[in-house]
């Protein structure tokens, strides 16, 4: 498949998925509970992309011993924790791991 | 009654708070798209035609892993699947519309956006409340163009060895910083985690952002249920 259609199909279902409620749905197809677990999909999806990336080489072996990443992974988990604040947090990662392997 | 022009400025100054974080996002994703080996042109068109920050950032992440399109396309409806909710709380709000404002409302419907209209729609009654979407959804068009085009130049003058593929892991966390003080999220949030690291070398198709957010997610169906219950 092209770039280019991988793009438009991303796309697709991208609106598909913002509009199909919007334009289908009888009020009653989602209950509280339905709704409630939904809102748990960034909690269940994003972790398997943050762990991977940290806890794995670019070739999928663990790497666990002198990992920069999972020390500036915890600060800003940290940080986030403390000041539940985005911009905080991205910048207490980043400037911790740049800290590690170009510092230390 | 207000007007529709002023509704929309109301949209539009709703969401400007919540435009601070976008702009690293953005410029994040310009310049790791570039970096991934895709063109300006290709990097702009994610931007205008998904519109959508979390699905771009997986789709580079899978595609640098060699994911087929399937996987990569599935995986992005996954991320998606949110939006189902974002849909089905506000479509009480839009269900008079004509179908081209339907349309037109669902492209805007990302995350802040629809975070600052859901308010406003339960304190309205005004028939032309909607305005109040497509001003939050256009400012967050226009903040999300402009940051993914000057990734796009910035990319171009960026090191690699600044290691920024790290700072894709990194946004992702920082979009979790509401969740950290709930039990359940944080349970919710480890076990993808794990299923995804562990099943990363061993789930074919490189499908584990698919079976480790699943996993999850029925998890988080069991635990709200039983634990919600104690409260």
């Amino acid at each position: 498949m092209s770039n280019w259609s991988l793009i438009i199909y991303c796309g697709l279902i991208t609106f598909l998925t913002r509009f199909s409620m919007i334009a289908l749905l009888k009020k009653e197809m989602f209950n509280k509970r339905m709704r409630e677990i939904l809102s748990y999909v960034p909690s269940a999806i994003f972790p398997a992309i943050i762990f991977p990336a940290i806890f794995l080489d670019n070739s999928g072996d663990f790497h666990l011993e002198n990992n920069p990443k999972i020390i500036a992974a915890i600060i800003a988990t940290l940080i986030g924790i403390i000041s539940k604040n985005i911009i905080a947090t991205i910048i207490s990662g980043l400037a911790s791991y740049w800290f590690l392997i170009f510092v230390l | 009654m207000n007007s529709n022009l002023k509704i929309f400025f109301k949209g539009i100054i709703d969401v400007s708070p919540l435009m601070i974080p976008v702009v690293p996002f953005g410029l994040i994703f310009g310049v790791l798209s570039i970096d991934v080996g895709f063109t300006p042109l290709e990097t702009m068109g994610m931007s205008i035609i998904i519109f959508g920050g979390a699905s771009q950032i997986i789709l580079l992440q899978l595609f640098t892993g060699g994911a087929s399109s399937l996987v990569i396309i599935s995986s992005v409806g996954a991320v998606n699947s949110r939006h189902l909710l974002y849909g089905a709380v506000v479509s009480e709000h839009l269900s008079d519309l004509k179908i081209i404002w339907k349309i037109l409302i669902s492209y805007f419907l990302v995350d802040q956006a629809f975070a600052r209209s859901n308010e406003y729609f339960k304190n309205n009654r005004d028939h032309n409340k909607y305005f109040h979407l497509v001003g939050g959804g256009i400012t967050c068009w226009v903040i999300w163009q402009t940051t993914t085009f000057l990734g796009i130049v910035l990319g171009s003058f960026i090191p690699e060895k600044l290691g920024l593929s790290f700072a894709v892991p990194l946004t992702f966390l920082a979009l979790l910083v509401n969740d950290f003080r709930k039990l359940i999220n944080v349970i919710v949030i480890i076990i993808s985690g794990i299923v995804a690291t562990f099943g990363f070398n061993y789930i074919p198709y490189k499908a584990y952002v698919i079976v480790a957010g699943l996993t999850a997610l029925v998890f988080a169906a069991i635990l709200t249920k039983y634990l919600k219950n104690n409260e």
